[in-house]
């Protein structure tokens, strides 16, 4: 068990590695030039070449990476070029909006998903299955602005059950929650209506019933932690789906997370800001695979981690 | 059918107290041509006590038929169109599912045939007992686990107290089925119906099951309903037998009757059909030069972990096995499940890495270049037990069977179809089915075509790793007679892998007996079968089920736990088993 946490923090740090290198070079060969950003339409030439060279851009790619790892190590994430304050500060304190969002989110989503996903297995064919399936279909495929979009005329504009945006009550959580969820929850029916079916045919399913067992402890008791196996794996994956999602959602509703962070700093090409959101998810992702292969011998004791 | 016409003949049978009475039970499958009879209607008694068996090959409705008294049906294609249940005296059929829930598990039990997968992985062995006691019930927990210990213990499992922390995946199959039998018999059911109960374990696994069921039954009175295909377990078990074939019952008399005067010609060709023990052809002893030699070949997988991935433990499949097969000569490995006896089969076809050496043809396996093993694959061909799983279901059957020809570039197109053609005929299809997909054929047919297949680049060796186990026995039958056929035309040699004593028996020139990874037993047919030397080589023949009611056999109760591991340390292994010549090239470890 240890030495299979070792290996795996092992594998992270050359993943989060990995994940730097490619970011950093992508922004690297981008033709935006944060330094005409950071200088203003009227600078002049001279003052650009100072605030580039200020700012080491002028080095060589390996240089100003070197850099960047070299004090990414000593826990210095740099500093934004606009706002002038340190990265981690500014992650740091957009954090717990998003980590709230994205907790109330997946549960959503979980709840959502998995009742509908049980619900269509045991009807299946029927009418319920169908519509169900049909929902599923169509919250897959909406795209994220135009569900934030529409959630927001109904729900708060037309009927004012909800703030439009901003944060601080839960009704300000319900509308962004829900937006992300309903994708999720889509995908999470599908595949936990197709595992629960499988799992409705094995033979323990039949044995239960010889058993005389009631119809509610078998779904609950056996069929569900079964078929529940590889949804766990699935959450692991989806908080990078998830990532994508919160930029655009934390966008639309004003939403005040590291995901409204990474959009403005894209939009200013503010480097250092974007490397550190970006490494950031990219510890979500890592971390969240990582406890969703933990938490599998619990459910299934045939699985062993090593 | 009405009720009326089934009820009087009814309770005709010769049954003092009936526990059950099935009254013209008929079943019915919906299809997309309409109502497709499964079972016709079908009476019988059940007195307690007894045993009644129902025999019949797949498609009898057997299985089926056992389903529809414990009202397991797959809804909602399938359901019963006819006839009554009684139970005591109240018709099960169409009682409402609350009522029918507290009937099943307490009243009738049903034990099943793959204990590997009737048990819930996630859960205990203990959680799924105390589950079954307490939903008929009202017992604490504490109470409820107190009495699967003893309905653990009743099972003869060693250590019960320790079983019930244990998830099934820890247990072998025996171990399995017995716990299934615990959970059964836990609530003192008066029918207890065991579909193919054994059919999926091991031969001496097998007997001590058998013997189980036997002697449980006699403590506690329970009347079983055993359904099996196997003539061996009914001969053992039975006291009654109903002959089924195609949802129709063919035969229904006791079970003396069945084996001593059968009336109908199904049954005497059921019963024709069942390999026994002293029933092979004697053949000269086949002296020729040898096709394949395996000489101290060992295969073993290493089981990494740790915290660089290192080997932890080894699993040591195959141990210093040497022998030979001689061309045109049937060559039986026998054993039980994880013996090794196909990793043997892998290694030959180059898809096990092993040490020592393997010789086909006169030519070592290892260290070939690509060319080189192309080549050698040539000479050896598999026929495998599943053959609609050894057949691409997106192929058509002439494709399928020109496929090896494609392979080695022989032949243009035509006359690749044309051998294929010709080959189909050589083992009993018609050409013109060569159009065909896998799924038109049944499943001795399919076994057909894969033979056909492995027949098309006229190897040296054919390699059947169980490939009659799968088949029903008049199937079984006919398809050893086409494999002895075809050697006697072609002169290949066969290898013939197989857990089936009686078969091997039937089909075999000489034999290695193999456990736990090494041949502790090896010599010709009438060496092994007429003076058997190595405990373990009687213990098979002693287990095979005898297709006899009056044979009789010595019960030998005996507790199940873990069973012996093919694991070991690295550095460390099995004892090493020596063979002794105790003369005529009978070999016998010592």
């Amino acid at each position: 068990m240890a030495g299979y946490l070792i290996r795996r923090l092992v594998q992270a740090v050359l993943i989060l590695l990995g994940v730097s290198f490619i970011t950093f070079f992508l922004l690297y060969v981008l033709p935006a030039d944060p330094v005409r950003q950071i200088a203003g339409r009227s600078a002049t030439a001279q003052t650009v070449e100072n605030i580039r060279e200020q700012l080491g851009l002028d080095k060589p790619f390996v240089v100003q990476y070197a850099r960047y790892l070299g004090a990414l190590v000593q826990g210095d994430m740099g500093r934004s070029y606009l706002q002038k304050t340190e990265v981690a500060e500014l992650i740091l304190s957009r954090l717990p909006a998003t980590l709230l969002l994205m907790v109330a989110a997946i549960v959503c989503e979980l709840v959502l998903g998995l009742t509908m996903g049980i619900i269509a297995a045991l009807w299946r064919g029927r009418a319920v299955d169908q519509t169900l399936m049909v929902t599923s279909f169509v919250t897959v495929s909406a795209p994220q602005f135009v569900v934030s979009l529409l959630l927001l005329y109904v729900f708060a504009v037309k009927l004012g059950w909800f703030p439009i945006g901003g944060y601080g009550t839960f009704a300000h959580l319900v509308l962004p929650a829900v937006t992300l969820a309903i994708l999720g929850s889509g995908w999470y029916s599908r595949m936990m209506r197709s595992s629960m079916i499988d799992v409705l045919r094995a033979d323990y399913i039949r044995t239960a019933r010889a058993k005389g067992l009631s119809r509610a402890r078998i779904v609950l008791r056996h069929a569900l932690p079964n078929a529940i196996l590889p949804v766990i794996a699935m959450i692991g994956i989806d908080i990078g789906v998830f990532m994508g999602g919160i930029v655009v959602v934390e966008s639309v509703f004003g939403w005040p997370g590291i995901g409204q962070l990474a959009w403005q700093a894209i939009q200013r090409v503010d480097i250092p800001i974007i490397m550190g959101v970006t490494l950031v998810s990219a510890c979500a992702i890592v971390l969240g695979n990582l406890l969703a292969d933990l938490i599998a011998p619990f459910i299934d004791p045939r699985i062993r981690l090593r | 059918m009405t009720l009326a016409e089934v009820l009087p003949s009814a309770g005709a049978v010769t049954a003092p107290d009936p526990v059950l009475r099935v009254e013209g039970l008929c079943v019915s499958v919906r299809t997309e041509g309409g109502l497709k009879p499964l079972v016709q209607d079908l009476s019988f008694t059940l007195a307690k006590g007894e045993t009644l068996a129902i025999a019949g090959e797949s498609g009898s409705g057997k299985s089926i038929t056992s389903l529809a008294i414990m009202g397991l049906l797959p809804p909602p294609a399938v359901r019963v169109t006819g006839g009554r249940v009684l139970l005591g005296g109240e018709n099960l059929i169409g009682l409402p599912e609350p009522a029918l829930r507290s009937v099943r598990g307490d009243r009738i039990a049903m034990i099943f045939q793959e204990p590997m997968t009737s048990l819930n992985p996630v859960m205990t062995v203990g959680a799924q007992l105390v589950e079954a006691i307490r939903a008929h019930e009202r017992v604490g927990r504490a109470e409820a686990a107190k009495r699967a210990v003893e309905a653990l213990r009743a099972v003869r499992l060693s250590e019960p107290e320790r079983r019930m922390g244990q998830y099934p995946h820890e247990l072998s199959g025996g171990m399995r089925q017995r716990v299934m039998i615990a959970m059964a018999l836990a609530l003192k059911p008066e029918v207890l119906i065991a579909d193919e109960p054994t059919t999926a374990l091991d031969v001496t696994v097998q007997r001590e099951v058998l013997d189980l069921l036997r002697d449980l039954q006699r403590q506690m009175g329970t009347a079983i309903i055993l359904i099996t295909h196997d003539m061996g377990v009914v001969a053992e078990m039975a006291t009654r037998v109903i002959v089924m074939r195609q949802g129709r019952q063919v035969e229904a008399a006791a079970t003396v009757d069945i084996f001593g005067k059968p009336q109908a010609d199904y049954t005497r060709a059921l019963l024709a059909a069942v390999p026994r023990m002293g029933q092979g052809l004697v053949r000269p002893p086949v002296t020729t030069e040898p096709v394949a030699r395996l000489e101290d070949v060992v295969v073993r997988y290493p089981l990494r972990g740790g915290l660089l991935g290192g080997v932890t433990q080894n699993v040591h499949a195959v141990e210093h096995v040497s022998f030979d097969i001689r061309r045109g000569e049937t060559f039986a490995l026998v054993g039980e499940s994880g013996c090794g006896k196909s990793t043997i089969a892998k290694a030959l076809v180059g898809l096990a890495p092993h040490s020592g050496r393997i010789e086909i043809a006169g030519q070592a396996l290892a260290g070939l270049d690509a060319p080189g093993q192309k080549a050698m694959r040539r000479k050896v061909q598999m026929v495998f037990q599943d053959p609609m799983a050894a057949l691409n279901p997106r192929m058509r059957v002439g494709e399928l069977i020109a496929e090896p020809l494609l392979i080695h570039a022989l032949g243009t197109a035509a006359n690749r179809r044309a051998k294929a053609a010709d080959l189909m005929a050589r083992v009993g299809l018609e050409a013109s089915q060569l159009d065909r997909y896998p799924h038109e054929f049944s499943g001795g047919q399919r076994q057909r075509i894969c033979i056909a297949r492995a027949l098309a680049l006229q190897p040296d060796l054919i390699i059947a790793d169980e490939s009659v186990s799968a088949l029903d026995v008049s199937v079984q039958a006919r398809v050893l007679g086409l494999l002895r056929a075809l050697q006697a035309e072609f002169g290949m040699s066969y290898l013939f892998i197989s857990h089936d004593m009686a078969v091997v028996e039937n089909i075999s020139d000489r034999v290695g007996v193999m456990y736990l990874g090494q041949i502790v037993e090896l010599g010709t047919r009438a060496q092994i079968f007429g003076n058997p030397q190595h405990p373990y080589t009687r213990r098979l023949i002693d287990a095979v089920p005898v297709p006899d009611p009056a044979h009789q056999r010595a019960a030998a109760p005996g507790l199940a736990g873990e069973v012996p591991s093919p694991l070991h340390a690295p550095g460390s292994g099995p004892l090493r088993v020596r063979l002794a010549d105790i003369g005529g090239g009978h070999l016998v470890g010592q």
